[in-house]
């Protein structure tokens, strides 16, 4: 199964599709990276962050300050993210992850403010508000920009998928579940959320890396944005199935497309965030486990509509 | 031969009060020590100290002569303390098995190690016919056998049992007391806290009472049974109730 569905998206590009059509899937794709690494700490670990915009900004500026400051390609941006992030989600982690609970989750939205802020000051290292500009896009043509997103999600994929069924994935769960037990099983409670939070970290900066390489144009109230990278992480997430293998996925293709839809509507602006507020209350109270956690009870509900 | 666990003058404070107080005592390898208390003794503060999370604020505590207190809990389990809790702490979307297949990777070499280990302990306790089961369903007596099987799937040398018997009928507390008694015979050390006078009576070998947080009495549970400070406390628990 898992193959069949990489094969198709392996072939999408051959069927013609607009570039628009190639831009909203390679949104989707990076989309479903972000919600993936944010479910591992999340979804498995249960340290729910609501900062991931400091990882995904960070892995941002790390390819465009490669660019600006060494003049190399932005897209070793995608890989050299991944030791920054690591070390920089090492030392936020230290901090961040003494909090339990909802103290966490203020740590976590207040480091992503603190990143953003940061990234507007330090003028001469990031250009400030002006942002981050490459001069020349690699490509015209989408298609490669996709293989490469695509590539960088099947690894992750394949990476939550092991570490899930691994010892590191019940440890995960365990503290999820009870912190306090985990300790008396014999769990460094302290060294296994840290590692969830570096590798959900670095799968989110390389993420942002590419987003850097993608979009040509980055600034810090784009890359370290509160509402439009953090929150909708989390949504993502949470529409499409907290801990489960292809919830962030199945979040990641609505989430693109009702943004997309909600932004053609004339005269809406940013009434949009109503919606996604609307929309993941509904979700809370009906599919508390998202689509695919709850995706038997949905069936059940949409067989009843019938009847 | 020095004893397994030397806890040495620890006292806990929280605030003003003292749960703790001066209190010393020592298990010895393989006997099963009965700590018993009316509520709010600091029984639970006890173990709490003893698995490390809590560091007394005086006093230390001493397993296989070396010095403890201040580890934190996941270091002691290494060390080979297991525990239970009072308030049973399942992890509750996990299935049995799951719960205790997470506590077996501590000293498992690999999965299937792992998967053996706590195939053991849940047949141990008798939950085998649980094994898939959600936690969160279980009924309160198996819980606590969850409990008990989470913390052997540790192979613990020393084995802290917080009222594994309170809440459990008859027939339950039957099965307990035969479990606690062959986890002696596999050699390793218990210490239970228990208010079921029959129960810590009948399986213990030696019994320390708290009061107040402070140690009044310690022998063998004939000696205790006589002890007037003991007979005292006890009945005065039953004239303020
Ligand atoms: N973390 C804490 N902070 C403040 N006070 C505490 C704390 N833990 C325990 N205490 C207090 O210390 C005293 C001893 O509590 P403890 O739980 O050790 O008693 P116990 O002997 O286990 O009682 P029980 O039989 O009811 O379980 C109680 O007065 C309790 O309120
Ligand atoms: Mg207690």
């Amino acid at each position: 199964m898992p193959f069949v569905i990489l094969a198709i998206l392996a072939a999408l590009p051959l069927t013609g599709l607009s570039s628009y059509a190639m831009h909203l899937v390679i949104l989707v794709v990076m989309w479903s990276v972000v919600g993936m690494a944010w479910n591992l700490l999340g979804g498995y670990c249960g340290q729910v962050s609501f900062g991931h915009a400091a990882y995904f900004g960070v892995g941002a500026y790390t390819a465009g300050i490669l660019y600006t400051k060494m003049a190399i390609s932005p897209w070793w941006g995608v890989p050299l993210s991944i030791p920054v992030v690591a070390l920089f989600s090492f030392f936020l982690g230290y901090i961040v992850l003494r909090l339990r609970g909802p103290f966490f989750a203020l740590a976590t939205l207040a480091s992503g403010e603190v990143m953003r802020v940061t990234a507007e000051n330090l003028v001469d290292f990031t250009g400030g508000t002006l942002g981050i500009m490459i001069q020349e896009r690699t490509w015209v043509e989408k298609t490669w920009y996709y293989y490469i997103i695509l590539l960088v999600a099947t690894v992750t994929f394949v990476l939550v998928k092991k570490l899930a069924e691994s010892k590191l994935g019940y440890y995960f769960v365990a503290i999820r579940e009870d912190q306090d037990a985990a300790e008396s099983m014999g769990i460094n409670t302290t060294l296994y959320k840290t590692l969830a939070l570096c590798i959900s970290g670095c799968l989110t900066g390389a993420a942002g890396a590419f987003y850097m390489n993608y979009m040509g144009y980055i600034d810090p109230n784009v890359v370290f944005a509160l509402h439009d990278i953090s929150i909708i992480t989390i949504m993502i997430v949470m529409v499409g199935g907290v801990a489960t293998y292809w919830g962030p996925v199945v979040g990641a293709v609505i989430m693109v497309l009702l943004a997309e839809w909600i932004r053609s509507i004339p005269g809406l602006g940013t009434a949009h965030y109503t919606f996604f507020g609307i929309l993941l209350i509904i979700i809370i109270i009906f599919l508390p486990n998202g689509i695919v956690g709850d995706f038997p009870k949905l069936k059940r509900l949409l067989k009843l509509q019938k009847a | 031969m020095a004893d397994l666990l030397e806890v040495k003058r620890i006292s806990m404070l929280f605030g003003g009060l003292a749960a703790v107080n001066d209190v010393s005592f020592t298990a010895g390898k393989g006997e099963i020590l009965g700590l018993i208390g009316p509520n709010g003794a600091g029984k639970t503060t006890v173990f709490n100290i003893v698995n490390g999370f809590y560091k007394p604020t005086k006093g230390e505590v001493l397993f296989k002569e070396r010095r403890i207190s201040g580890l934190k809990p996941h270091q002691v389990c290494r060390l080979g303390i297991a525990r239970t809790f009072q308030v049973v702490k399942p992890l509750q979307r996990m299935s049995v098995f799951d719960n205790v297949l997470s506590s077996a990777f501590l000293r498992a070499k690999g999965r299937a190690e792992a998967e053996g280990i706590a195939t053991d302990a849940i047949a141990f306790t008798g939950l085998a016919d649980d094994r898939d089961v959600i936690s969160k369903g279980l009924p309160l007596g198996k819980r606590k056998k969850l409990e008990i099987s989470r913390a052997l799937a540790t192979q613990p040398e020393f084995l802290l049992l917080d009222e594994s018997f309170a809440g459990l009928n008859p027939h339950e507390l039957d099965e307990s007391i035969e479990i606690i008694r062959n986890i002696k015979a596999r050699g390793i050390t218990v210490m239970i806290i228990e208010h079921h006078m029959r129960v810590v009576m009948s399986i213990s070998d030696r019994i320390v009472v708290l009061n107040y947080g402070e140690k009044i009495a310690e022998g063998t549970p004939g000696e205790i049974a006589k002890d007037p400070l003991v007979v005292e406390a006890y009945l005065g628990e039953e004239r303020s109730a």
